[in-house]
């Protein structure tokens, strides 16, 4: 036992109580998470920045509003319910099609508007969010994902995660949904993590249940060795956030839609530490690298060049 | 570039981590140093038993006076006793309805008085006392003057109690020797006339006494009757006894005035002395007394407190003990809580296990003192798991949060009702204890749980589950500890000291045991290499 710690400590593996003492806490000024855990504040925080996010159809804010969404959504034929301050990916229904007055969803289950509209009420009388506090529910665009990940990814919404720390991307990776996560892209429900070189873009190792598997369990196409496009965009974007927040340690949410290029999905105050499983490598060093220089490292093309020399794989 | 509030630099230096931490450990070192200082004094100089097994004895008096009041001012005084150097008093009661009760010492006794203006028929009024033994020193207190006041007497009296004090003082040498004679001369079988003329035909203790002080005053020495009763094993109907004190060489000797020994048995609580009746009551019919004497023991502990009382060092004064027994009884418990939080701490800090609800373990896991642990845990199950069926089904209805989260609550609530009746209809006493479980809590768990099922799946609710009855296990089996809970109770000042470890445990970042199997991966391509 005391042996994988000293290994751990060696690779520099950063664990839960270091990543709140020394990283959240210290970076991240409680003031500002209401920025990043409610997801209407994040969007329309992005959109004034200039940044790309999903477009928003509406917001739900109150029970007796669900009536009126039929309406709102007549024109969309697809779209995603969430929770403006959901966590963890709970309370998110993608809605893929319609048949006839039905919704459909992603697993091809019929819904009514009637469960729907459950739904949303769930979401606005606080089951998803944190604490339990009273929630507003988004309905937004559903991104039509870059083909890239179509093979490589069963259901769900594939999103590329990069750790942002005082604006220097220091670690990535792409989480691919698979059928035993049920779309959803958290590794420990069965998502797999798959490592990205930062300087290229280029998918590493990818973990599947803590094994390093090579094809997607669910398509059987390889998932390392895959190419990013727009990956240099992608960087710059993330990088962004540190200003749009003012938050020091942060996990930025990214999908790649195939018309509008790369999309700010969430930003998260407290990422999780899967993703140096997914890379298999440690978060505390580059972490200590940054600290070191980020007074010198002003401008986001610094920042962005600094991460692709220093951090590649 | 939008840039919230202005400022978004926020990176701090590593100086100021560090100062942040220096001052972290100042803190937990002050609080542990004061933590341990009180603790030490307490244990070394206030002689703080560190063991609960100590047990000792403690009387409990009962005076019970019953009278009849024929719609006139009622006036009762009564003797009570006082602290004395073998006995200490205390706690009292005075217990009399619509009664003015008031207590006052007048020249060394202590009497309580009872007065009400108006009062009819049958009345009663209870005196309690909590006497404690305690033997110790306390100055004597000697007559003003060097020779008793002569008693006033006149006649066959007077020429009586000569007669025996000169016939005693004869054979005597010195006041103990004089005073032996005179109670022998009481005693004796045949005492002659004059002994008869003063005594009377019934040879009481208390006549024998006060013949004696008598008799002593005239021969210019200072005595006086006590009265007391003894503290025996258990008396529903304790009996006065009487005694002679006089006072020879700078101290006052007791003797006995049946056999003339010059002492009285050590377990005799003195009440009051003086040639006065034990209760003088105005306006009164049919007054009876009865005096009872109860033994029970008492933990070393609070024996040392209230030795503690009558030292009265500031400390004291405001520990737990100057709280009502009742009140006591909920810190005991509730100063449990901070040990099993502590260790809460470590489980989910340190060792990473995953639980339901912050503090819901510990919340069980004082439960659980009460149901048992087996039981606890069986019982906890049952309705958790009755409660989650029944949430699941609630899902099909679609309800709206609060009112979904009250209905649970209803059904857990029924749900404890029914196990409490089954068990009890089955004979299995231990199952009503279910009623003790914090219901909110559990309804909270239920839902919870129900969610975390529903997104994670039942494995992973099994393992949280499994979890959090695994940390109330461990947190009631720390609590339980009786060792643990005299301590805390006793030294509540050992809290600062956990207090101290659960701030640096705030600060503790190294890996968490849990996470150590879940990196393990990441070793793992290090030693292919």
């Amino acid at each position: 036992m005391f042996r994988i710690k000293k290994q751990l400590s060696e690779i520099g593996v950063l664990g839960l109580n270091r990543r709140n003492a020394e990283y959240t806490l210290q970076y991240n000024q409680r003031r500002l998470y209401p920025l990043v855990d409610d997801k209407l504040q994040t969007k329309k925080l992005a959109l004034k920045a200039g940044i790309a996010v999903p477009e928003l159809y509406g917001v739900v804010e109150a029970e007796h509003q669900v009536r009126q969404v039929a309406g709102v959504l007549k024109s969309y034929p697809d779209f995603v319910i969430k929770p403006s301050r959901g966590s963890g990916g709970e309370g998110i229904l993608v809605i893929a099609g319609r048949s006839k007055d039905l919704y459909r969803g992603v697993d091809g289950v019929l819904l009514d508007a009637e469960e729907v509209g459950y739904h949303i009420c769930n979401i606005i009388s606080g089951m998803y969010s944190l604490g339990g506090q009273p929630d507003k529910a988004l309905i937004e665009y559903r991104v039509q994902f870059d083909p890239l990940f179509g093979a490589i990814s069963y259901q769900g919404v594939p999103d590329i995660r990069v750790i942002v720390f005082l604006g220097v991307p220091v670690m990535s990776m792409a989480r691919l949904p698979t059928r035993m996560s049920g779309g959803k892209a958290n590794l420990h429900q069965g998502a797999i993590g798959a490592g990205i070189d930062i300087a290229t873009g280029t998918t590493l190792t990818a973990v599947w249940r803590n094994k390093i598997v090579a094809e997607h369990p669910d398509t059987g196409n390889p998932v390392t060795g895959v190419r990013i496009s727009n990956w240099d965009t992608l960087l710059h974007i993330a990088a962004r956030c540190y200003e749009l927040t003012g938050l020091g340690y942060i996990g930025v949410d990214l999908v790649l839609d195939k018309d509008k290029g790369p999309l700010i999905l969430e930003l998260n105050a407290r990422p999780g530490l899967s993703i140096q499983i997914a890379n298999r490598a440690g978060l505390l060093p580059r972490l200590k690298k940054v600290e070191q220089h980020h007074t010198v490292l002003q401008r986001i093309d610094d920042r962005v060049f600094f991460s692709k020399e220093q951090f590649s794989a | 570039m939008v840039m919230p509030g202005g400022d978004w630099r926020f990176a701090m230096p590593g100086s100021v981590r560090s100062m942040k931490n220096r001052h972290l450990y100042l803190l937990a070192a002050a609080l542990s140093a004061v933590g341990i200082s009180l603790f030490l004094y307490k244990t070394i100089a206030l002689d703080f038993p560190l063991l609960p097994e100590v047990r000792a004895h403690v009387w409990n008096i009962g005076v019970h006076l019953t009278f009849e009041a024929d719609n006139k001012p009622v006036k009762v005084s009564m003797h009570i006793p006082r602290n004395s150097n073998r006995f200490a008093i205390v706690d009292e009661n005075f217990i009399s309805r619509g009664y003015g009760v008031n207590v006052a010492t007048e020249e060394g006794q202590r009497k309580a008085v009872w007065s009400i203006r108006r009062a009819t028929g049958l009345q009663n009024i209870y005196y309690r006392a909590t006497v404690l033994r305690v033997d110790r020193d306390i100055a004597i207190k000697k007559p003003p003057q060097a020779e008793a006041a002569k008693p006033v007497l006149a006649g066959v009296q007077l020429e009586a109690s000569n007669s025996i004090l000169s016939e005693v003082r004869e054979k005597s040498a010195d006041t103990g020797s004089l005073v032996a004679g005179l109670l022998k001369r009481l005693n004796a079988p045949q005492p002659g006339d004059d002994v008869v003329l003063l005594l009377g035909k019934k040879k009481s203790a208390r006549k024998k006494v006060e013949i004696a002080v008598q008799l002593l005053a005239l021969a210019g020495i200072h005595a006086h009757a006590v009265h007391g009763v003894r503290l025996e094993e258990q008396r529903r109907a304790a009996q006065f006894r009487h005694w002679l004190e006089v006072f020879e060489n700078d101290k006052w000797i007791a003797y006995d005035p049946d056999t003339g020994a010059r002492e009285i048995p050590d377990d005799t609580l003195t009440w009051w002395r003086g040639m006065a009746d034990m209760v003088e009551a105005v306006n009164v019919q049919r007054l009876q007394i009865s005096v009872s004497v109860l033994r029970s023991e008492q933990a070393a502990l609070e024996l040392a407190v209230e030795k503690g009382i009558i030292k009265k060092p500031f400390l004291l004064e405001f520990s737990l003990f100057s709280l009502p027994v009742q009140t006591q009884s909920v810190y005991r418990v509730a100063l449990l809580v901070p040990i099993g939080v502590l260790f809460l701490v470590i489980l989910r800090n340190v060792i990473g296990i995953r639980t339901f609800g912050t503090f819901m373990p510990v919340l069980i896991a004082l439960s659980f003192r009460e149901t048992q642990l087996l039981w606890g845990v069986f019982l906890f199950i049952v309705l958790v798991g009755t409660g989650l069926l029944i949430r699941l089904y609630l899902e099909r209805l679609k309800l709206l949060v609060v009112p979904r989260l009250a209905a649970i609550l209803i059904v857990v609530i029924g749900l404890m009702a029914f196990l409490s009746v089954l068990t009890h209809k089955l004979g299995l006493e231990r199952g009503l204890s279910v009623a003790l479980f914090p219901m909110v809590i559990i309804t909270m768990t239920i839902e919870r749980m129900s969610i975390v099922w529903d997104e994670l799946g039942a494995f992973e609710t099994l393992k949280q589950g499994a979890g959090s009855i695994i940390a109330a296990v461990i947190a009631y089996l720390i609590m339980s500890i009786s060792y643990a809970e005299h301590l805390v109770f006793v030294f509540p000042e050992l809290l600062l000291l956990l207090l101290a470890a659960t701030l640096l445990l705030g600060r503790y970042s190294g890996y968490r045991l849990l996470e150590l199997r879940r990196f393990k991966a990441l070793t793992e391509k290090r030693n292919d290499v």
